[in-house]
Formats: structure tokens, sequence, C-alpha cells
């Protein structure tokens, strides 16, 4: 590990000016410094900012802190009520340990697990724009099947931005010219040839905080996660599905894909297939199929697009089953 | 008696309060400390290795690598005999990845890991070859070590009078010990003597290979291995840490401590081979089998001989007139596997069972009764009796508990929800014996005894069992016994592996304190009494000596997302008489739950490119998780070995085996479909 500069920060403004890394749960980001992958030479530690709270919006959402641990957003009761599949995608990740260190923040900025990105030693274009992707016909068996490109195959690890992206989450944050906002679908731009750049944040904006808008649907909903083992793996392919049926028709309907792409990957093509037509196990298929016309699976990870629909499928019929 | 009762062991609060010092804890008076680096390409030679950077940063002491270090003697050999994978840093040659190239030795460990990311190395690669197959054209019958290959019978007229014949090819992949605790070793010289705290499974055995390499008298090396965290076969070599740090020490003049981080051990300690493994079996129509043929091959380094005994079972399990065993070993440019954890035997049952439950389904016979039409009454090979061989009480009384009676036999019938559930079984055998050990105890004046001998506990409990045993010996409580393990200078014994240590080290310990016994009327105390057992080992029994095991397997498999999970596991065992039911319980579910990590989870695999590893790290390397182990239970048949003075037999690893297979079964019994490669991840079981 190299040696770094550390200072606390109690206030926004201060984090900005600091001109560092920021520093949330550590989880991630010290687990990289240790193995040579990250290097910065700064870091600010954001937790003692006032921004580890959980309260309601205005119009009824849900406002979760940025430095809130991911095991205060999955236990609180709003969330299990309004928005039950982030509390169970927060719940299907990493460790209890882990969870009560991990933050808000600190997850969306998480960094792939493609086991070349974590090895200093290897090539990589995403640690090191322009040496290569040893993956794209290495061991690829858990990398993307959708969206990927020669330069990276890699899968966005997280669990929690899987049902943000299929709820339209929104990320506010703050930089030293100013606030803004994202919303989640829009978070991850496409990985095209820049992989090493994972989001559209600005450099140096600080994540402040993660608006769960209002919408009846998000109370039915559901993550499912598939992995190699029973707990402590990263998602195989996962699904974040939520269902509104009157009548027998679908009124709204999100699905988001985890594990499939370079960022979590929200299923519009299954969402507008099923819109307005019936809550059918065939209607489920169609759409699952629909979706992952567009898969190009890599050499060893075919399965993957099995699994991607059969998932879908399974998870909206389970919803479609509690009503 | 102490021995047969249920007793917590002696070291346990200090090892849950941190308080038992491992090889990296142990306080050194100016330690300095090595950093290894390893080769990143997998074959070729090192082409510039530039120090001189390393050499400028704070902290940094030395570099050592093939150009300046101390010649080591080529010729120092491991168990299996001479090992040019002992001798370190001796020239450009980089025979596989993960090789260690250099040692930057400074102050802290934090200085040296600087200094390994500063040395610039170039290599020359050649190509290398790590694609293993039974046909590879290198391949070549494997050392006979462990006794010529069983050939009885006509097998080609065995085969050809079958009703049916299973002719399958089953594969196992390489697997990694992953014991909690890195290796790690600090080693200092004194006066012309080696003296080091290491993590291994015999400090003797150590001592005497390092005594080799380093060309001093063995008398003259000092090893030390109190606490272990766990070896599963992973510490029985002498190993790259303890080899560097000596190397080190020698060279900067200071103790020098070499800890390898997580990755490193599995870079660079051995792993159990890949295998793959053809077996034919010929049945009648009864079920009565006819020919047995097990072809099993694995992989290993042209730099050691090694040995992983898949075809143990084929010889041993069933009757049947025809059976031949053929083991065959693929030189490929890998690091020198290592024995782990039921060595040979556990692929090998994996194969070996999976094929006779085939059997089974293709004559429509209960799997269990299958198996128990197929009992020999001598050794079907050797021609032999076994001293004592209780696996059909192993096999019904597990059935008894596990319900077996009430099973379906159709394949892919049981649906609970979503899932598929299955049931399966698989029986093991392991070869049972004893080393040479020596042991000493003193009468001291005040009533207790001394007790000295060369063993270790790497965690199996063998200090408990060893106290036990000896206060049983000497007619005294445990209070009064001292038991001083786990360092060289206690004496020759034998390593814990092979099953065989707690056996080795209570016969050392039983038949010395005998011989106290003997001297102590009359005597003036202290009085000690030595015994070495070499000369009182039969090495030509006129019985065979095994220990058994039958274990069912439960599961459930959701064809949608292709996941299994065991849901119940039993295991019965005969493994002679038990010194202490608690420990050996907790030997055989970790050893079950050995079996069920390799069926469902573990996998060594390597860049098809570069032939790096690429699953070095336990976020790529799976191990099962806690929710991925069931209710296990484990459980003993009464059993008496008559070919031990005490009656007892290891049981270290034969957990480990028979209990894939049985998962392995119960999957076939869930889906309907064999799964003959492991691990037996989501992506073979998911139906296209
Ligand atoms: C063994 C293990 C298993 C895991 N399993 C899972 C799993 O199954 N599923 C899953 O989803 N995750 C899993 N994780 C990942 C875990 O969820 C993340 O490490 C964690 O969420 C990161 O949060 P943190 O607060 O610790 O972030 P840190 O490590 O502190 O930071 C991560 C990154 O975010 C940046 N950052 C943090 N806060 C802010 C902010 N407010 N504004 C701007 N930038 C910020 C940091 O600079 C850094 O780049 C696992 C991790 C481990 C170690
Ligand atoms: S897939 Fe992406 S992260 Fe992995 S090696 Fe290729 S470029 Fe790097």
């Amino acid at each position: 590990m190299r040696e770094f500069a550390y200072q606390r920060a109690t206030g926004v403004r201060e984090a900005l000016m600091a001109d560092a890394r920021y520093l949330a749960g550590g989880t991630n980001l010290v687990d990289l410094m240790k193995t040579g992958v990250e290097t910065p030479d700064r870091l600010v530690d954001g937790r003692g900012l006032d921004l580890g709270g959980i309260r309601t919006a205005g119009d009824g959402g849900l406002v979760l802190g940025a430095t809130a641990t991911n095991s205060v957003v999955a236990a609180d009761a709003r969330v299990r009520r309004d928005y039950p599949a982030v509390s169970q995608a927060l719940l299907a990740g990493a460790s209890g340990q882990l969870r009560n260190m991990a933050t808000v923040g600190g997850n969306l900025l998480q960094r792939t697990r493609c086991a070349y990105f974590a090895d200093p030693s290897e090539p990589c274009n995403r640690r090191e724009p322009g040496t290569g992707c040893p993956a794209l016909h290495g061991v690829h068996h858990n990398h993307a099947i959708l969206d990927w490109t020669e330069h990276c195959v890699a899968t966005h690890p997280s669990d929690f931005a899987v049902p943000l992206t299929a709820f339209d989450a929104v990320v506010r944050y703050e930089t030293l010219a100013g606030p803004g906002e994202i919303p989640l679908p829009e978070f991850y731009p496409p990985v095209g040839g820049r992989p090493d750049r994972e989001t559209v944040l600005p450099p140096g904006a600080l994540i402040t905080e993660v608006v769960l808008p209002v919408a009846p649907v998000t109370r039915r909903s559901r993550y499912r996660k598939v992995r190699e083992r029973a707990s402590y793996a990263f998602a195989t392919v996962s699904v974040a599905a939520a269902l509104d049926v009157e009548d027998g028709v679908v009124r709204d309907v999100r699905v988001a894909l985890g594990g499939v792409a370079s960022r979590p990957w929200r299923a519009r093509r299954a969402e507008a297939a099923l819109l307005g037509g019936p809550a059918t196990p065939e209607r489920f298929r169609t759409a699952a199929a629909a979706e992952l016309a567009a898969a190009e699976p890599l050499r060893d990870n075919a399965y993957k697009v099995t699994l991607a629909r059969n998932l879908i499928v399974a998870v909206l019929t389970e919803l479609e089953g509690q009503r | 008696m102490i021995v047969g009762t249920p007793r917590p062991r002696l070291e346990g609060r200090l090892k849950v309060t941190g308080a038992a010092p491992y090889a990296a804890d142990v306080p050194v008076p100016g330690l300095a400390h090595g950093w290894m680096v390893t080769a990143t390409v997998s074959r070729g030679r090192i082409r510039e290795l530039d120090a001189a950077a390393a050499l400028a940063l704070p902290g940094v002491l030395a570099v050592l690598d093939h150009t300046n270090s101390r010649r080591l003697n080529p010729d120092a050999a491991n168990y299996f005999g001479p090992d040019g994978s002992l001798p370190l840093l001796q020239d450009d040659v980089v025979p596989h990845a993960g090789r260690p190239v250099a040692l930057v030795v400074a102050e802290t460990p934090e200085q040296a890991r600087a200094g390994a990311a500063a040395l610039r190395i170039g290599y020359e690669t050649e190509p290398h070859d790590l694609g293993f197959a039974l046909d590879h054209p290198a391949a070549r019958p494997a050392s006979t070590l462990f006794g010529p290959e069983a050939d009885t019978g006509d097998l080609a007229a065995e085969l050809a009078a079958s009703a049916v014949v299973v002719d399958e090819v089953y594969r196992t992949p390489e697997e990694t010990h992953s014991a909690i605790e890195p290796h790690a070793a600090t080693a200092w010289w004194a006066d012309g003597h080696l003296h080091a705290v290491d993590t291994d499974q015999g400090p003797y055995g150590i001592s005497r290979v390092m005594a080799t390499l380093f060309e001093i008298d063995r008398d003259r090396v000092h090893i030390r291995a109190e606490h272990v965290g766990g070896g599963f076969g992973g510490k029985t070599i002498c190993g790259a840490q303890l080899i560097l740090a000596a190397m080190a020490a020698e060279h900067v003049g200071r103790p020098v401590r070499v800890a390898l981080t997580r990755r490193q051990v599995f870079l660079a300690t051995g792993s159990r081979p890949p295998t793959e493994q053809r077996v034919r079996i010929g049945a009648d129509a009864s079920g009565r089998l006819r020919a047995i043929h097990h072809h099993a091959a694995f992989a290993l380094s042209p730099l050691a001989e090694y040995i992983e005994w898949c075809t143990e079972q084929a010889r041993t399990l069933y009757a049947a007139p025809a059976i031949r065993t053929q083991l065959t070993a693929v030189p490929l440019d890998m690091l020198p596997p290592c024995t782990m954890r039921g060595p040979g035997a556990t692929p090998g049952s994996f194969a070996f069972e999976s094929a006779v439950d085939e059997v089974a389904e293709r004559l429509g016979i209960d799997p269990l009764d299958l198996r128990l039409r197929n009992q020999p009454s001598v050794s079907p090979v050797s021609g032999r009796p076994f001293s004592t061989r209780r696996l059909v009480t192993c096999l019904t009384e597990g059935a008894r508990r596990f319900g077996w009676g009430q099973r379906d036999p159709r394949p892919g019938v049981r649906r609970e929800g979503d899932l598929l559930v299955g049931t399966g079984v698989a029986c093991a055998a392991f070869i049972a014996g004893t080393f040479p050990s020596s042991a000493s105890i003193t009468a001291e004046a005040d009533g207790t005894f001394t007790v000295r001998s060369g063993a270790t506990d790497i965690g199996t409990g063998a200090r408990t069992a060893l106290t036990a045993v000896a206060a049983d010996a000497l007619g005294v409580t445990t209070e009064a016994i001292r038991l001083r393990i786990g360092d060289s200078d206690l004496g020759m014994a034998a390593d814990a592996g092979g099953s065989r240590g707690t056996t080795s080290h209570v016969f050392a310990i039983t038949e010395t304190a005998k011989a106290l016994r003997e001297k102590l009327p009359g005597a003036d105390l202290p009085v000690t009494a030595t015994v070495d057992t070499t000369p009182l080992i039969n090495w030509q029994p006129d019985q065979e000596r095994n220990t058994y095991s039958a274990i069912f397997a439960e599961v459930t498999a959701d064809p949608a997302t292709g996941e299994v999970r065991v849901r119940r596991l039993l295991g019965m065992f005969a493994v002679g008489r038990v010194i202490n039911p608690l420990l050996a319980r907790g030997q055989l579910t970790g050893a079950m739950i050995g079996g069920l990590s390799m069926a469902l989870h573990e996998e060594g695999v390597h860049d098809p490119v570069s032939g790096r590893l690429v699953t070095a790290d336990l976020a790529g390397y799976h191990i099962a998780a806690h929710a991925d182990v069931p209710a296990i239970e484990a459980d003993f048949v009464a059993d008496y070995e008559p070919q031990d003075t005490s009656g007892v037999n290891g049981l270290g690893e034969i957990g480990s085996c028979g209990t894939a297979a049985a998962i392995a079964n119960a999957v076939w019994h869930a889906t309907g479909t064999r799964q003959r490669t492991l691990p037996i991840s989501l992506s073979r079981v998911l139906s296209p």
C-alpha cells in the first residue's frame, strides 16, 4: 500500500475543497488500495458529514443519505414497505459485517469484480486504458452478455443499483460549481471505448443523496439474485422487477437486470412488451425473449442468456401470483 | 478412562481469544521482513531483474534473486523423491507462473512490499502447456511408490460377458487447500544453527529437508510449529516461506519473516491437481459386478514426482472377478501439486462412486442395494483379509437414519414448488496405518509427567487427543500431563498427514509410557524413557487396514436457475476406536464440508492464453459459505482396529472422500442428469 494523506470532513464544502478521493465505508476502496489497483494520494473521509439520514421527500418519495449504511437502508420500514426490492437487493449483497460499513454512495461507485481488473500485474483497459482486455478471450464465465465492447466485457457488481435503476431513482450530488442530479438509468454510461469512465458524475462530485421516486408499482417489487453459492457471492444474474396489474392487464411494470452488462440493465424492451397486455406466463416469456434478443454472449457465458430469461419469467410470475 | 470421552480442545480458549501465537505472530528482536516476488509468466527465463530502484527505497535492506543468492543443494527431496522446486533463486529458469523469483527484505513489511513493486523484471517467455487431458501426448505411467497397479482376472472377457457396461469419463478441477492461516515463517541463524518458527504439518520432517537443502547437520536445524491454522496437506511440504526466510536471514544477518498474502498462497503453494478419470464397470443383470477398470490421470510438474492415488476405491470397495487400475501422470508447466485432504481418494471416489451409481441406474437396482450386494470377504486384489471392515454397518445404519427405505428410485420426479429434490449415497475406503515416530516421557519429582513428541496440531485437536492417550497410558488425570509438541527438537515424528499423524504419535506415546512404567519402580525421579517405534512397525502386515464411510446426501436443484443446494448430509464412519468423539466429529464434519465445497464450488481456473491462475483469491475461488452448509450429521459405528495396540485408526481425511459422489448422485436423482464434471456449478445444471 502506498502512503497517502487522510483527513476527515465535517461539512460538504470542506469535503469538496479537499480535492481528494472520498472514503465512505472503505469496503471497496481500501481493499483496492491494498492490492494496488487504486492509488489515491489523498483521502477525505465523508462519514462525519450529515448525510446519513433517510427522510420522506416532499412528494412522498424517499431520500436516502449518501452515507447511510446498507444495513440501515435495508432495515428501514419505509424502504421495506414501499420499495421491498431495494431492501432485498441490499440484503442479498456481501455480509452483515460489510453491510454495516458499506454506504449508499460507495455502493453505487464500487468497481467491477473482474479478476483481471483486481490484479495489477495483468493488463486491463478499465484499470489502465489502452493495455487491452484479457477477459475478452480469457476467463469470462461471469462477464457481460449485453452491450459489451472489445474494450471491456466486465459487469457492474452492485445489487443495490439494480432496483434503483428499475425504479428511476435519482442521484444527487454537489460540486464546487454547484449541485446536480442524474437518474440512475443514465448514471452509468455505455462502456463504449472508455471502460475507465464508469459514471457520468462530474470530476470531484460528492454524492449527497439518492431519491426513490413515488410510484405505486414499486410496492409490489422483488429482487432475486442467482449466484454460485448461497451467500457471499456476486450475482451471476439478478433481476429487480415490479408489477402492477389491474383486471388482468399490466398497468405498470419495471424490470432491470444485474450481472449482464457493464451497468445495471434496464429491460425497457421487456417492459414495453408487457405494458397494457395480459399478465400471463406466456407474455412474460415473450417479454424476456424480446429483451434478450440483443444478447451477445461470449465464448463461455451463453448460459447467462438462458438464466436471465428464466429469471425474468420466474420473478414476474411470482409477483403476479402474490396479488 | 479418558480416551473415548468427548472433551473440548485444550488450546481452544487461547485460540478464540487470539492468544495462541501463529508463525507470523511470534515476536523476535531485530526482525526484518521479506516480500516474495513471483513469476508472472507461465514458462520462460528471467531476462533482466533490476533491483536498483527497489534498493534505493527507504528501509529496503536487500533483494535476493538468482544472481546473488546462496547455493542450495539441488538434490533435496520431499516425500516422493527429488524435488526441483525446493532450491529457490538458483537460476533464471521460470518453470511455472507463481515461481518465486526474488525476495525483497526491508525493515517493515510495507517497505518490503513497496520494494517488490519497484523491481523491474523482464522475462523471455516460452510457450507453455497447461492443456491437461488423460490422452495428453506426454502422459506416462505414474510412480508406483504406493504399490503396483491392480490387474486381476480377464478384464476383456468379463466386460464382454457383462449385461451392462458403464464407460464414462469424470473430471475434477485443480483445487486449493485454502487453510485459514496463510503460510508464514520467521527464521534466524545463530552459531551455525538455523532456527525457525514455521507454519507446517511436521517440523521434524521439514527440519530434515532444510538440513539437506542448506547442507548442514539436521541437529543444527530447529523448527517450531506450535499452532498451525489448518493445513489440509498444503503445509506438508517444505514451503517457500521457510526456505526464503532462511536464505534471507543468512544474507542480511538478521531474523527475517516471510508471510505470504492470500494471493501468494494461491499462486505459489501447491494445489490438488486436476484429474480426468475413465471408469469402466461391467455387471451382470442381477447386479453382480464382473469387471472394474479405473484409469485415472492427474497433472504434475516435471520438477517433482507426485502421486494422486485416485484408484484406491477400485481395489478395495467391491468384489469383481476382474479389476484393473491404471494411474497416469501428465507433466505440465504447473506449480508442483501438493497432497490435499484425502489425496487421490477424494477425486477418485467421486469418479468411481458416480460410475457405480450409473451401474445401478442402468440395471434399475437401488444404488444402496447394489453396493451391499458386491461386498468382498477378502481384499479383491491382494486376497488378504481385512483386519476390520464395518462398511456394511455404515451403509445399513446410515440408510436407517437417513430414511433411505422410503426413497422413490425414479429420477427427476420429486418437486417442492419450483425445486427438484433428490437423494444419493456413496461410500469410501481410506488406507490406514502407522508411521515411525518417537516420544519421550519424564516422570517428574512432583508426580507429573512431561511428554515430548515431534507431533503437530494443525487444528485437528491432536494436542488434546495425545494428552488423553498419555494420561490413560500412565494411569493419571490429564492435569498431570505436560505435553510438548510442535518442535523438531522434540524427536523424530511423523507429520500430521496421510491420516496417520495421531495413530503414529499415539503408538509412540503408549510404547514410551509402557517403557517408563517398567523403569519407575524404585527409580530416583526424574526419570525419562524414550522409544522410537521404527523397529516396532510391521511393514508387511498379513491383513489390509482401512477406514470406511457411507455418505448420504439430499439436494435441491432449481431447473430454472441451475442452483443446487445441499439440504442434508449424513456420514457414518468406521474409523477404529475413537479417542475423542467431540473432536473426531469436528474433523469429519469439516471434511464433509470440504467434500461439499468440492462438489459444488471449488475450481482453480487458469487463463487460456497466459496460463496464469485467475482465481487467485477467495472472491474468485469459491469455497462453501456458511449458508451452503446444511444440517450435517457425522457418527461412528462401533469399531476397533486389531492391528493397532490402541485400536485406533486415523480419521482426518475419510470424511472428504465420498461426499462429492453422494452429492452428484443426489443431483442425478433430483434432475435426471448425470454430473460427471466438478464442480456442479449452475451453468452445468441449467437446462438450455
Ligand atoms: C467480500 C465482499 C463481498 C461483497 N459482496 C457484494 C455483493 O454481493 N453485492 C454487492 O452489491 N456488493 C458487494 N460488495 C461490495 C460492497 O457493497 C461495496 O464494497 C460497498 O457497497 C462500497 O461502499 P463503501 O461505503 O464501503 O464505499 P468505499 O469503499 O468507501 O468507496 C467506494 C467508492 O465510492 C467512492 N465514494 C464513496 N462515497 C462517495 C460519495 N458520497 N460521493 C462520491 N464518491 C463516493 C469512493 O471514493 C470509492 O471510489 C462486497 C464487498 C466485499 C468486500
Ligand atoms: S473485462 Fe474490463 S475490467 Fe475485465 S480485464 Fe477486460 S477491460 Fe479489464
